[in-house]
C-alpha cells in the first residue's frame, strides 16, 4: 500500500478532528457571548470564583 | 462650587453629600450599598472600574408576587428540588465591576451556587438553592445593590428563544468542505496526465464527492428553501440564481466525474457556499442588549396586588383582574389595567404612553388608564376594564402587529436579480443555440458553463456587505437599525413624520419664573418649603434653586394634589396649584407653580417642554428633501410656535389617538408615499408599525422603546438627516459594485461561451470576484462613515454607554 493513502489517511482524521472541536466550541456556547469572557478574564483570580460548574442545563 | 463626585455612582453630590470612611456619596442609598460590599469582601468592586454603581432603587413590597409559586414558575430555565436557574434581565449592566460584583453574587447570599453574566445581552444568569433562599431574596438582593432586574409579563407568556447556532454549523461544514476540496483539487489543476495521478484520481474524486454531499444538501439547504418560496410566490428573489447556480455546478460536476469526463467544479461550488454563507453572518448583527419587539407586555408586571374583600392584600396574575377588583399601586409602580382612582389624590406619570414626563394629578372617581406610573406613594384603583380591553392596549389587536411582514418593499438585489436571471437565461439559450448549429457535442457543456458563471455570488454579497457594515458603523453612532434591510428602506423614504412630545422635545423641562421679581431671602424661603416635599415638582423646583442656602421651616403643611405651604423667613409661603393659592386659572395646558408671600401672590414657576437643540435646522435640512409633518396626541397649544421655528412646508396634527396616527400614515401609504415615522412612546407604536420604517427617539436605549425597526440614542436627533443620506450613499455603493461584479460576469462568461471554461479558471475567478467586491464595498462604507463623523460637531460627551459600546466592537 502507497504512502499516499496513510497520508490522506492522516490529513482526514486531522480536518475532522479539527471540525469536531470546532462544532464542540459552538455547541458549549463559547460563541453565544464573545465579550465578557474576555472582560471576565482579566479578573484578579484570588477574589474571583471560578463559574466553569455553570455548564448549560436545558430544560429538555 | 467645588464639586465632589459620589464614590459609588459617580454622581455630582451637590450639597447633601453623605460622608462614610471618608468617602463622599451622593445619598443614604449609595451608601448602603457600599457597606454591603466592603462588609462582603467585595471592596474591590471600586477599583476595576470608577464609581461603578448605580443608586438602589428602595421599594417595599414590589416583589412580593415572587413569593407565589405558581405565578413564577414559568420565569425559571429549570426547576428542581435542590435547584432553580434563572435568567434575569438587569438593564443597569453596563462596566466590568458589575460583571465582577455580579458574578461573586455567592458571597453576599450563599445559597446562589453560581452566577454568571452575558454581557453583551445584559443579563445575569442565576443558580440558586431554592431551600436555603427565594427568588424574592434574590431579586431584593440584586436590587438593594443597585441591579434592579427587569421582571415584565413578557417573560412569562413568551418562550424564550433557543440560540440559533445553525448558521455556524453550516458555515462549519463549508469552511470544511472548501478546504478539503481545494487540497485535493490541486493535484489535478497542475497535472493533468501521469500515471502517478492515473491510479490516485478515483480516490480524489471519491472524497470530494463525499465532501460535497453535506456542503450543497446541509449548508446550502436555506438558499433553496428560499428560492422555492420565492417561486411559489412568483418572484424570482436573488436565491433563485442562486440555487440555479448551485445546482448546475453540482449536476454537471457529478456528471463528469462519474462518466470520467473531468475533474468537475466542487471547489468552486464549496468555496461559492461558503462566502454566501460568510456574508449571511456579516448582515446578522444584533444589538444584543436591545430589543426591538417590545408591546406593552414588555413593561407591564407579572402580577399586581389585589385588595380582597375581606381587606387582604394578594398577589394575582394580572390576566385574572377581572372588572370591579380592587388594586393597590404601590410607589412606582405601573398602573396595569383602566380604572377609576379610589385614593384621593395620585400622580400619574404617562411618559411611558405619550412620552410627557411632567406628571399629571388625579383626584378621587378620576379615570385612570393603564400604562401609567404611580409616583407618590400607594394608591388603590377599581378595575373597569380587563387588561385586553385597556385603552393601551386593544390598539395590539389592530391587525398591523400581527402581520409578520407587514411592509414589503421591495430590496435592491431581488429586483435587480429578477432581470438578471432572465438575461443569464436569454445569454444561455442563445449560446446554446448557437453552438447546436455549429459543434451539438458543445451545447451542453456551453450552456451550463453559461449557467456557472452567470451564479451571482459577487452580486449576492455586495449587499450585505455593505449594508452590514454601514450597520455597525451607525451603531457605533448610536444609531442602533434592527437589520440591513431597514438600512435598504430608509433609502426610499419620501415623507418624515414626527411625534410630538418626547420625540421633538426633550424630557428635560424648562423652569421660567413669570411675576414680580423675588429676592435671594425670598427664593431661600421658597427652596426651604420645597425641601420639606416629596412631590416631583417640588422635587424639580428644589434642583432648579440650588444656589441658595436653606433656612428655617416651620409649620410645614402639605395637601396632596393642591400645594404645600409654610412659615419661613417670618412668612407664610404657600406653594402650589391657581385655586390653592387663589390664583386665577389659565387657559394654557402649562404646568405652574404659584407663589404665594403672605397674602400676596408674587408669581409663577412655569414647566415648559425643551425642544431638542438645533430643532429648526434640523427640520430645514429635511423639508428640502422630504415631506415633514408632526403628529401628535397632544392638543394644539404649541402650534403657532413650532409654525414659527418650523419650515412653512411642515403638516400640523394634533389630538392624535394612536389609531388616528395608525390611520394617517395608512392614508399616505396609500397614497403612494414612503413613510418615516419617528416616534418614542407606546402610543405611536401602531403608527411605527404600519410605517415602513419606524425610528425610536430614546433618552435611554436601555430601558424603553415600543416595537421599532431602529432604536436612536437621543442625543443623535440631529442626524436623521444625515442618516437617510447615508443610506442613500449606501445604496448607491452597492450599485456601482453590481456594475463590478457584472464586469466579472461579462469576463467568465466569455470563457463558458467559447467554451473555454476549465475547473481552474472557475477557481480562481469565483473567489476573486467574490473577495475583490466584499473588500471594495468595505472600503466604500468605511470612507462614507468617516465622512459622517465629520460632517457632525463632536462635542457629545463619552457616555459610560459609548464606552461599552466600544467594548463590544472591539
Amino acid at each position: 500500500m502507497s504512502v499516499i493513502y496513510v497520508l490522506i489517511t492522516v490529513s482526514l482524521v486531522i480536518a475532522v478532528i479539527f471540525f469536531m472541536a470546532f462544532i464542540s466550541a459552538v455547541r458549549s456556547g463559547q460563541y453565544d457571548d464573545p465579550v465578557t469572557p474576555s472582560i471576565r478574564m482579566l479578573f484578579d483570580n484570588k477574589s474571583k470564583k471560578i463559574n466553569e460548574n455553570s455548564k448549560p442545563l436545558d430544560k429538555s | 462650587m467645588h464639586k465632589t463626585s459620589c464614590y459609588h455612582c459617580g454622581n455630582d453630590c451637590k450639597r447633601d453629600a453623605v460622608y462614610f470612611d471618608e468617602l463622599a456619596f451622593c445619598c443614604a442609598g449609595c451608601k448602603t450599598v457600599y457597606e454591603i460590599l466592603c462588609s462582603n469582601d467585595l471592596a474591590s468592586y471600586y477599583d476595576i472600574e470608577q464609581s461603578p454603581g448605580s443608586i438602589p432603587t428602595v421599594q417595599n413590597g414590589k416583589f412580593n408576587y415572587l413569593d407565589n409559586e405558581v405565578l413564577i414558575e414559568k420565569l425559571y430555565d429549570f426547576i428542581d428540588d435542590e435547584i432553580r436557574i434563572i435568567t434575569l434581565y438587569i438593564p443597569g449592566i453596563h462596566c466590568s465591576s458589575c460583571i465582577w460584583v455580579l458574578e461573586n453574587l455567592s458571597k453576599l447570599n450563599t445559597a446562589v451556587i453560581s452566577s454568571q453574566v452575558n454581557f453583551p445581552k445584559k443579563e445575569v444568569r442565576l443558580v440558586f438553592n431554592p431551600t436555603q433562599t427565594s427568588l424574592k431574596q434574590v431579586v431584593e438582593l440584586l436590587s438593594a445593590i443597585g441591579y434592579e432586574p427587569i421582571i415584565s409579563l413578557e417573560n412569562t407568556t413568551t418562550k424564550k428563544p433557543r440560540v440559533d447556532r445553525t448558521l455556524l454549523y453550516k458555515l462549519g461544514v463549508a469552511g470544511f468542505a472548501f478546504g478539503n476540496i481545494m487540497l485535493l483539487s490541486f493535484p489535478e489543476y497542475f497535472q493533468s496526465d501521469g500515471i502517478w495521478l492515473d491510479t490516485y484520481r478515483p480516490l480524489f474524486r471519491l472524497i470530494i464527492f463525499l465532501t460535497i454531499l453535506p456542503t450543497v444538501f446541509y449548508a446550502a439547504s436555506d438558499y433553496f428553501v428560499s428560492a422555492y418560496k420565492g417561486l411559489k410566490h412568483r418572484i424570482l428573489n436573488i436565491d433563485v440564481p442562486i440555487v440555479l447556480g448551485i445546482l448546475v455546478l453540482f449536476l454537471r460536476s457529478t456528471f463528469e466525474i462519474f462518466f470520467d469526463i473531468g475533474q468537475g467544479y466542487f471547489d468552486s461550488l464549496a468555496g461559492f457556499i461558503f462566502f454566501l454563507l460568510l456574508g449571511k453572518i456579516f448582515q446578522q448583527q444584533t444589538y444584543h442588549f436591545l430589543s426591538f419587539e417590545r408591546d406593552y407586555k414588555s413593561y407591564f408586571p407579572i402580577a399586581v396586588t389585589k385588595i380582597t374583600a375581606e381587606k387582604k392584600e394578594s398577589s394575582v396574575s394580572i390576566y385574572d383582574v377581572k372588572k370591579g377588583d380592587v388594586l393597590l399601586i404601590r410607589n412606582n409602580e405601573l398602573i396595569p389595567v383602566d380604572g377609576q382612582l379610589l385614593s384621593d389624590h395620585a400622580q400619574i406619570d404617562y411618559s411611558f404612553v405619550t412620552g410627557e414626563s411632567a406628571p399629571v394629578t388625579k383626584n378621587c372617581n378620576d379615570q385612570l388608564f393603564a400604562g401609567g406610573k404611580q409616583l407618590q406613594g400607594s394608591i388603590e384603583m377599581e378595575v373597569s376594564h380587563t387588561i385586553s380591553q385597556s385603552y393601551l392596549t386593544q390598539l395590539w389587536t389592530n391587525p398591523i402587529f400581527s402581520k409578520k411582514n407587514g411592509r414589503n418593499i421591495k430590496s435592491l438585489t431581488d429586483s435587480i436579480s429578477k432581470q438578471f436571471t432572465l438575461i443569464i437565461l436569454g445569454i444561455a439559450f442563445f449560446a446554446g443555440l448557437y453552438w447546436y448549429i455549429t459543434d451539438i457535442h458543445m451545447v451542453a457543456n456551453v450552456v451550463t458553463a453559461v449557467l456557472i458563471v452567470a451564479c451571482p455570488c459577487a452580486l449576492a454579497l455586495s449587499a450585505p456587505f455593505a449594508l452590514g457594515n454601514m450597520l455597525r458603523i451607525l451603531g457605533r453612532h448610536k444609531i442602533y437599525l434592527k437589520n440591513t434591510a431597514t438600512l435598504e428602506n430608509l433609502s426610499k423614504i419620501d415623507t418624515v413624520i414626527f411625534d410630538k412630545t418626547g420625540t421633538i422635545t426633550t424630557n428635560k423641562t424648562n423652569i421660567t419664573y413669570d411675576g414680580i421679581q423675588l429676592s435671594s431671602i425670598e427664593k431661600s424661603a421658597i427652596k426651604s418649603v420645597f425641601r420639606e416635599s416629596n412631590h416631583p415638582l417640588s422635587r424639580m423646583l428644589y434642583e432648579h434653586l440650588y444656589e441658595y442656602d436653606l433656612m428655617e421651616v416651620k409649620d410645614y403643611k402639605e395637601i396632596t394634589g393642591q400645594g404645600i405651604s409654610g412659615l419661613a423667613n417670618n412668612q407664610v409661603i404657600q406653594l402650589g396649584a391657581a385655586t390653592f393659592v387663589g390664583a386665577t386659572k389659565s387657559k394654557t395646558s402649562q404646568t405652574k407653580v404659584f407663589v404665594k408671600f403672605d397674602h400676596e401672590i408674587k408669581g409663577a414657576f412655569v414647566f415648559e417642554h425643551a425642544y431638542r437643540p438645533n430643532l429648526a435646522e434640523n427640520f430645514n435640512r429635511l423639508a428640502s428633501h422630504f415631506d415633514i409633518s408632526i403628529l401628535s396626541g397632544d392638543n394644539d397649544g404649541q402650534l403657532q410656535f413650532l409654525q414659527k421655528i418650523l419650515p412653512a412646508k411642515t403638516g400640523f396634527f394634533f389630538n392624535q389617538t394612536p389609531e388616528n396616527k395608525l390611520n394617517h400614515i395608512k392614508q399616505l401609504q396609500d397614497a403612494g408615499q414612503k413613510v418615516l415615522m419617528i416616534g418614542d412612546g407606546l402610543n405611536d407604536a401602531g403608527a411605527l408599525a404600519q410605517s415602513d420604517v419606524g425610528l425610536v427617539i430614546s433618552e435611554n436605549v436601555n430601558v424603553f422603546s415600543p416595537a421599532s425597526d431602529g432604536i436612536i440614542d437621543a442625543s443623535q436627533f440631529n442626524a436623521i438627516a444625515t442618516l437617510l443620506e447615508l443610506s442613500k450613499r449606501t445604496v448607491s455603493i452597492i450599485k456601482y459594485s453590481f456594475t463590478l461584479s457584472i464586469l466579472y460576469n461579462l469576463i467568465g462568461m466569455l470563457f463558458a461561451i467559447t467554451g473555454n471554461l476549465s475547473p481552474i479558471v472557475a477557481a480562481i475567478l469565483m473567489p476573486l470576484s467574490s473577495i475583490s467586491i466584499v473588500i471594495f464595498v468595505t472600503i466604500a462604507t468605511n470612507i462614507l462613515g468617516k465622512k459622517y463623523r465629520k460632517t457632525k460637531p463632536d462635542k457629545y460627551h463619552s457616555s459610560p454607554f459609548l464606552s461599552e459600546l466600544d467594548l463590544s466592537h472591539n
